[in-house]
């Protein structure tokens, strides 16, 4: 674009057209004063200090007026300074003075253009009307709010409104006493502030400030540990410990800002409970855990290596079973799954994904020919129509919320939402489809009835790309809306509504959660997904697609690096000849060539004694996998169990061997997050004293079973990763340096895809695939009337033992609460914050209420953060048949108030 | 409450522009504007809650507590104002233990100041629900409190 030519005192600049006369002016090194501009939020020009003096047209604010071509800007006139001087001092007036004690001390706006304008003590203290005197926020447990040191700049309201999208503060009362506030000037932590403390960053003063705020002494740029967004982060290090996290301004996915979980979430790292010596079961004890002495390393890998090895000896290598970690890196996915198949000899090897997001390999591989998300999230921007079905990003994938909510005030993107729960950008949403859960498959087919009897399907797109269009249609014809309606619950017109503005638009896109996958036909609404893009010909172009939003923050690696039971990494065939003779070639093996066990079926086998020992990285699945008492009888009845873990989980208390791991900022490696941006991650600090690294951990394991890893640190696994997956072939440490790279790439001048299918499918076509609904697994009915769904909170995740080491986290959602309907909370005799019993067919909780319209009637909903409260002791394991993936979204449960418990 | 504004809410069409007449007809309704009425408002008239208290809490003409039975309002005029207005405000103050725009929790009284209530040849002068008391003093206050409060 042809740049726009101004002089600033007389200095020559070339600014892009569209930049203001203070960005230009900022950005070729010459200060003019200025408070309410952040060069993220749109202008505002409230506080006056910007003001220059522009030929042909007075004095006006910089930040207001744009670049034009031949400006004449001065920054300096008496009449200038006069202004500035007046504004200043009218700021500072009620500011309290005390800078040194203040926590933006030498990073504060106002200080320098205090030191910038001049200021007459003197002056000021005869201006000084009597003192105001406002009280400290201190309610939320990250920030204080302090309106006596606020200069009313207005960026915290705008960055509310314009970055989180939550829209907690707006300026309150006039004049005099003007001040941020929420809404009734509630508490922050009573306010809908979500915590995110973007404003914190961006306030100019001491008004919005951190706790604990400690100047670090160097920082580590890496990748957030939570969920699958990927959000780049800095890591503040003092010493050996992490003082604080800046989300990092330039990564591509989060540009610089982060929710509460990666801002403030990281303290488990610092923890107190981190484990730091292997443990021995022992039933005398001897360490700080009952049952567990401590061991040296040399002892319990020992151990574990000798009782690995006996089992395999005895019943032979299919009866161990490994899970590797969604949460490690990508080098220990892939070593794990090679220890599993080299050195112990089987493919009985998964990973966390086989409770989430298996279904959306098997479901998009069915359609598309390969199963990951089609396009980049910064798509989101570029799209016209946003389909969200079955996923909360604002509470699941924060970041990427808040990108939503962005692209619907400033791009105008239009949003459809189906979900049971009215959840924050269900309310944005046009039209809402409140799909009664486990019916998605009805709704997709009741979608692509309408676009078909419509005749708004892509023509020209089915004919050159696709293939069974035929069937498909037919099959759709059954889907008329009535019966969805009747189905589903949705108002038909809704239905017609949602069908017509995803297929009129000319880019539409469809973001999908664990809410399409986790039901006994997971896999189907994948597809159904899947078809409605393929229908409408939202493939292969900007801001179209199909991406699921995958939950933690490198699922998708695990499933990439072949922490299957089906197959080897880069989901290259066990059952190919070649591929399986490169692998045994490089790996000096022979392969197993049955596909193994998937990890839901496993336990099964336990039962049956044919699987005898696990093998278990960073996982908890005695809390987080369904039906929980039959996984930890399972885990309790195996001959051999043994955990890397960083804490002593459910799931670690019944291991034989539990061995201390590093945590994320405490290695070197990658993650992979939810559009397939393969990002480095780096070591900060070095482990707790006594601490492995998952790398070093299985490499000497390994040794002790007689074989020996040759890559055995990170940047060398990405070396062999490279030379065994022809889809990240190009993929290397020195250039992930960069920036992250998307797969496939092919080649190190490969840079990457980050859409794919522009040109052609794997298959060459993609493949409509003709689905029905079936009701789910566990239909409510007299004695267990409501439907139990599932999900997460946003300050929390997975099974808390990461959040729940954060003390501010768990000050912001102490406890989990059953949300319910006020129909049915009144039908049921629940109140709010009352204790109830909820009781499936599988098992009973206690938990108290909260009474919500955010729950549709007849479904209630709990998180499964809290060990407390063992949400998956109600949840069924009736498992999706193609990706074995259960049904956690629909239980059948009843609610009851439990007598005696809420009195007092 | 819940169905007088619902009936209040079914004559508007629910738009932004709509929020400063929305409230004035829930207060003329209601006598305040309590806070439930408030997110209620801001659902339907699709905007965020802070922006209807930023709304309400910028007009003098809102009140966010319930008038009490005994509503004092404290003239704050020039005439009223030199002849210590500000004391009187100060002594009603201590006496409720409540601050102008209030309400004591028992509802009983509500304190408010008001520009002028045209009787300046009696100030300085308040008015306790509509009926004017004259030419007080911080002592003559402590008794008509007690006196206004005794007699309901
Ligand atoms: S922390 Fe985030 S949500 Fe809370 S007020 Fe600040 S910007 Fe808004
Ligand atoms: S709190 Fe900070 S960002 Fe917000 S208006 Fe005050 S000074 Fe500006
Ligand atoms: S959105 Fe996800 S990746 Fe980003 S900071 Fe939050 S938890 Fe971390
Ligand atoms: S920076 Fe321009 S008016 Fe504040
Ligand atoms: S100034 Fe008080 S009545 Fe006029």
């Amino acid at each position: 674009m042809d740049q726009v030519n101004l002089s600033i005192d007389a200095v020559e600049i070339a600014a892009t057209p569209g930049t203001t006369v203070l960005d230009a002016a900022l950005g070729a090194g010459i200060y003019i004063p200025h408070l309410c501009h952040h060069p993220d939020l749109k202008p505002a020009g409230v506080c006056r200090l910007c003001m220059v003096e522009i030929a042909g047209r007075g004095t006006t604010p910089a930040c207001l007026s744009p670049v034009e071509e031949g400006m004449v800007v001065r920054t300096e006139s008496p009449e200038i300074r006069d202004l500035r001087r007046v504004a200043a001092e009218l700021l500072i007036l009620d500011h309290r003075p005390d800078c040194l004690v203040c926590a933006k001390n030498n990073r504060c706006e106002l200080q320098r253009v205090a030191a910038h304008v001049g200021i007459d003590a003197a002056r000021l203290a005869r201006l000084r009307r009597h003192e105001k005197t406002l009280p400290v926020d201190d309610s939320n447990p990250f920030f204080t709010h302090d309106p006596q040191q606020c200069v009313l700049c207005g960026i915290c309201v705008r960055t509310c409104n314009e970055i989180a999208g939550v829209n907690a503060l707006d300026f309150a009362f006039r004049g005099f006493d003007t001040m941020v506030a929420t809404f009734g000037n509630d508490p922050l932590v009573k306010s809908r502030c979500e915590s995110c403390g973007e404003c914190v960053v961006r306030c100019p003063v001491g008004a919005l400030a951190a706790k604990d705020f400690q100047q670090p002494s160097r920082e580590v740029k890496t990748i957030c540990p939570y969920c699958g967004t990927g959000c780049g982060l800095l890591l503040g290090v003092r010493g050996n410990r992490i003082v604080g996290v800046r989300g990092d301004p330039d990564s591509s996915v989060n540009r610089g800002i982060l929710c509460v979980k990666g801002r403030f979430g990281i303290d488990f790292v610092n923890h107190p409970d981190r484990l730091s010596t292997p443990l021995i079961r022992d039933p005398a004890g001897g360490s700080r855990f009952p049952g567990f002495r401590e061991a040296s390393w040399d002892e319990a890998l020992g151990l574990a290596a000798r009782s690995l090895a006996a089992i395999r000896n005895q019943y032979g290598p299919a009866a161990i079973m490994g899970i590797s970690s969604s949460r490690g890196t990508n080098e220990e996915s892939y070593l794990f799954q090679k220890f599993m198949r080299a050195v112990v000899g089987t493919n009985n090897v998964d990973n966390c994904a086989r409770v989430c997001h298996s279904p959306s390999v098997t479901g998009l591989s069915a359609v598309f020919g390969s199963g990951a998300a089609t396009n980049p999230l910064d798509d989101i921007e570029e799209t016209e129509v946003l389909f969200l079905v079955g996923c909360s990003p604002t509470e699941a994938h924060p970041v990427i919320g808040m990108r939503i909510q962005r692209a619907i005030a400033g791009n105008g993107v239009r949003l459809i939402v189906a979900d049971p729960r009215k959840t924050r950008l269900a309310q944005s949403a046009d039209p809402w489809l409140p799909v009664r859960p486990g019916t998605n498959v009805a709704l997709l087919n009741g979608l692509a009835h309408v676009i078909l009897r419509e005749g708004l399907h892509d023509e020209r797109f089915i004919a050159a790309r696709t293939e069974g269009f035929e069937s498909f249609a037919e099959k759709v014809q059954a889907y008329a809306p009535d019966r969805v309606a009747a189905i589903t619950g949705i108002p038909a017109g809704d239905i017609e509504a949602a069908a017509r503005r995803y297929a009129q638009a000319d880019r539409a896109m469809i973001l999908y959660g664990l809410g399409v996958t986790e039901h006994s036909d997971g896999s189907l609404g994948v597809m159904g997904c899947a078809n409605l893009a393929l229908l409408t010909g939202n493939v292969g172009r900007k801001g179209t697609g199909v991406n699921p939003l995958r939950g933690q923050n490198n699922v998708q690696g695990a499933c990439d690096m072949g922490a299957l039971p089906n197959v080897l990494p880069g989901y290259q065939s066990l059952e190919d000849e070649a591929v399986r003779g490169k692998f045994e070639a490089a790996w000096n093996c022979k392969l197993p060539v049955h596909k193994g066990l998937k990890y839901t079926e496993a336990w099964h086998f336990v039962r049956r004694g044919r699987v005898r020992a696990a093998y278990i990285v960073g996982h908890n699945p005695a809390l987080t996998d369904p039906y929980l008492q039959r996984v930890e009888e399972a885990l309790a009845a195996l001959d051999f169990l043994v955990v890397n873990e960083l804490f002593l989980t459910k799931t670690a208390r019944l291991a034989h061997v539990v061995l201390p791991a590093a945590s994320f900022a405490e290695k070197e490696g990658t993650f992979i997050n939810a559009d397939r941006q393969v990002q480095r991650v780096r070591k900060a600090v070095d482990p707790p004293a006594g601490c492995k690294t998952d790398v070093d951990i299985i490499c000497e394991l390994a040794d002790r079973m007689g074989y020996a890893m040759p890559a055995r640190t990170a940047a060398d696994l990405m070396d062999e990763i490279a030379a065994m997956v022809p889809l990240m072939a190009g993929i290397r440490y020195p250039r992930l340096e960069e920036h992250p790279l998307a797969w496939p790439c092919l080649d190190e001048k490969d840079c990457g895809s980050r859409m794919l299918y522009e040109k052609s499918f794997p298959r060459g076509r993609a493949t409509f695939r003709a689905i029905d609904h079936a009701e789910p697994a566990e239909a409510p009915d007299a004695s267990y009337p409501l439907i139990l769904t599932t999900g997460r909170r946003l300050q929390h995740y997975n099974c808390g033992s990461m959040t729940r080491c954060t003390p501010g986290l768990s000050t912001l959602c102490p406890e989990e609460r059953l949300e319910i309907h006020p129909q049915d909370a009144a039908g049921l005799n629940v109140r709010e914050d009352e204790m109830v019993e909820v009781a499936s067919r599988r098992g009973k909780i206690r938990v108290r209420a909260r009474v919500t319209d955010r729950c549709s009637p007849g479904v209630v909903f709990l998180s499964f953060h809290f060990e407390e409260v063992p949400t998956n002791a109600l949840t069924g394991d009736r498992l999706d048949p193609m990706a074995c993936t259960p049904e956690y979204k629909v239980s059948a449960v009843r609610v009851a108030p439990v007598e005696g418990a809420n009195v007092g | 409450m819940e169905r007088r504004l619902d009936a209040i809410l079914s004559s508007f069409a629910g738009q932004e522009h709509e929020l400063i007449p929305i409230l004035q007809q829930v207060q003329r309704e209601l006598g305040y504007l309590p806070r439930e009425a408030m997110l209620e408002v801001a659902q339907f008239a699709g905007v965020p809650e802070s922006r209807v208290y930023a709304v309400a809490t910028f007009y003098a003409q809102f009140r966010f507590t319930p008038i009490g039975r005994k509503h004092v309002m404290v003239c704050r005029g020039t005439s009223c104002h030199v002849r210590g207005a500000p004391r009187i405000l100060e002594e009603i103050e201590r006496q409720l233990s409540i601050k102008e725009g209030e309400t004591t929790p028992d509802l009983s009284h509500s304190l408010e100041t008001v520009a002028c209530i045209g009787a300046c040849g009696l100030s300085p002068c308040i008015m306790i629900n509509n009926k004017v008391e004259a030419k007080l003093t911080p002592k003559k206050v402590a008794v008509l409190l007690r006196k206004a409060g005794d007699d309901d």
